[in-house]
């Protein structure tokens, strides 16, 4: 029996000829990732084993990104244990303000991962990279440590769900829309401890940004990893990027799928994951009686500049409805630079928006954008659990930055539509 | 091994977002944080949960960020087990990590009532309700795994694996 795409990259990694799903193995890693809430868990937990050097200081990433610049004395205390470790270890890839990024819109963009990969995270949307053709996991404090500590880490081989794309996508749907279709089909553990393999002949319409927000919604399926195959527009987009030189796997012709969904690009309209879970998806169109309180686009999942130049083309020469909060984060430092130097900040100040520089912030209602009782947001973000972004009784709606774009000029929850 | 007590019971899809909500994730002190376990879900666990309860719960159960803040405090809070039907893996992995005991079965997740007094036994996997009186059998972990639980946690595990070398 054949592998797939993530079988393979598991096997090389394990130095093993083949693997097959349900096998436990021990993997080595490219990278280690950590952020400002999960590195001190993961601080306290290597430093009580005993443990007293890194892996490899290249290897080991460490970003500050969820409560930066610090919120409040404790988030700086947070903070201070990743820099202190930071500094102790050399690591090289520590990220602090001024240089940081959301961390799944900063590994890529910065070259840091790269096909073939096998990488973990702290960070339940590691599972993003899969969209480089690398095998990419979120995990949690312990398992960092360890990895942070031997450079490998346990899996169980997974089972694998083939999605495969044809056509192309609509102007007015993106990766998103694709994401929160395939979420609302399979529900929120359709994929539980699998991989979802991309294939098909639409893989190649899809843009880099596109299969970045796809991957890093796997987890919200509960997948283990997403994972599109390599080609031109992934070499493209690592071509003088990345760091270490991509390794190129391919799924074998027979391998083994335990279930296949085709997704027809051209089919998908703008989707909207409705309160409290992202498989509960409806067609835009269909709630514009939703009337919301704010507008968030940003996040690990839409914080690129595809996102931005979204946003931009639905608020350019707009304003932002009477009563609707516009709160837009440009997930990198160069992408926001970019905005500055494209117009786009000025253009989004214009229509009333604020714009901040990356967080992952009012996603997971830390701060910058927490809604109160009976509050509504439309948000760009991955989850709308009860909760999520502030107060029990508010409301979180998922969409893609056009369709986020466009109610927030129209003050309730609209598709957008070309002038 | 094993652990005795009374029955918290919880429906599908419990996320970790209700679990710890982020608000508290400001500091990694397993004891503040146990404070706030539950709390979106159910304001009164903390406050009452004993040495010994018991978690229930439906599909899916610790799905959604990777914050191993989530199994944490409930270990944290006194809870000895959390039997649902099933595990979001990041969780999953999380609780065998730091030794929280968990176990999936579908039926005892199913018929176990809230309140109800409940006998888990880890090494046979047996879950007792002592109210109702009936027993179930959940599936006992690999070895590789029940390794990792043995020495205290994957760290723990670790560390003597590399202290041998």
């Amino acid at each position: 029996m054949g592998m797939t795409m993530t079988q393979k990259i598991l096997a090389a990694h394990a130095g093993l000829d083949a693997v097959s799903a349900g096998q436990l193995i021990r993997a080595k890693l490219d990278i280690v990732l950590g952020n400002d809430i999960t590195t001190p868990v993961a601080v306290q937990e290597f430093e009580k084993a005993g443990f007293d050097s890194v892996f490899d200081k290249d290897r080991v990433v460490v970003v500050l990104d969820h409560f930066v610049p610090n919120k409040d004395i404790k988030a700086a205390e947070q903070s201070k244990t990743c820099r202190e470790f930071a500094c102790t270890h050399c690591v090289s890839h520590f990220y602090d303000v001024g240089k940081m990024g959301i961390e799944h819109a900063l590994l890529p963009e910065q070259g840091i991962v790269t096909a073939g990969d096998c990488i973990i995270g702290a960070d339940s949307h590691t599972c993003t990279y899969g969209a480089l053709g690398a095998f990419s996991t979120g995990v949690g404090s312990t398992d960092m440590a360890a990895g942070m500590a031997t450079g490998e880490a346990w899996f169980k081989v997974p089972s694998a769900m083939q999605i495969v794309l044809t056509g192309s996508l609509p102007a007015d749907c993106s990766g998103k829309d694709v994401i929160l279709t395939i979420i609302g089909m399979i529900g929120v553990d359709g994929a539980l401890y699998k991989s979802m393999e991309f294939t098909g002949s639409g893989v190649q319409s899809l843009s880099m940004d596109d299969r970045l927000c796809i991957c890093n919604m796997a987890i919200e399926a509960g997948a283990k990893n997403g994972i599109f195959p390599v080609d031109a527009v992934t070499m493209q987009y690592l071509e003088g990027r990345a760091e270490r030189k991509p390794r190129i796997f391919t799924a074998d012709a027979d391998a083994e799928y335990e279930s296949a969904v085709e997704i027809n690009l051209s089919q998908i309209v703008p989707t909207v994951a409705c309160p409290h879970l992202p498989e509960n998806t409806h067609p835009a169109s269909t709630l514009h009686d939703v009337k919301i309180d704010q507008v968030v686009i940003g996040s690990c999942t839409n914080g690129r500049l595809e996102d931005m130049e979204a946003a931009y083309k639905v608020l350019n020469g707009k304003q932002i409805a009477a009563g609707v909060r516009c709160i837009i984060i440009p997930g990198t430092m160069q992408i926001l630079r970019e905005c500055v130097e494209r117009g786009y900040y000025t253009a989004f100040i214009d229509a009333g928006a604020v714009v901040s520089t990356p967080t992952c912030g009012p996603c997971l209602g830390g701060y910058m954008g927490v809604l109160a009782a009976g509050e509504r947001c439309i948000s760009t973000t991955n989850r709308n659990f009860v909760g999520r972004m502030g107060h029990t009784e508010s409301e979180v709606y998922l969409a893609s930055p056009l369709t986020a774009a466009a109610s927030a000029v129209a003050g309730y929850i609209t598709e957008y539509r070309e002038a | 091994m094993e652990t005795k007590g009374r029955v918290f019971k919880y429906p599908d899809n419990v996320d970790t977002d209700v679990i710890i909500p982020a608000r508290y994730l400001n500091t990694p002190d397993a004891k503040e944080l146990s404070l706030h376990c539950m709390e979106d879900i159910d304001k009164a666990f903390a406050a009452n949960v004993q040495p010994g309860d018991v978690i229930v719960a439906g599909w899916n159960f610790g799905c959604g960020s990777s914050r191993e803040h989530a199994p944490l405090a409930i270990k944290t809070c006194g809870t000895g087990c959390v039997i649902a039907k099933s595990f979001a893996r990041i969780f999953y992995r999380n609780a065998i990590n730091i030794g929280l005991p968990i176990l999936e079965c579908e039926a005892a997740a199913e018929e176990i009532q809230a309140g109800d007094e409940v006998q888990v036994d880890f090494d046979t996997g047996v879950i007792t309700d002592l109210t109702s009186g009936k027993a179930y059998k959940a599936q006992p972990f690999p070895s590789f795994i029940q390794n990792i639980i043995a020495a205290g946690g994957l760290l723990q595990s670790l560390k003597k694996e590399q202290d041998h070398e």
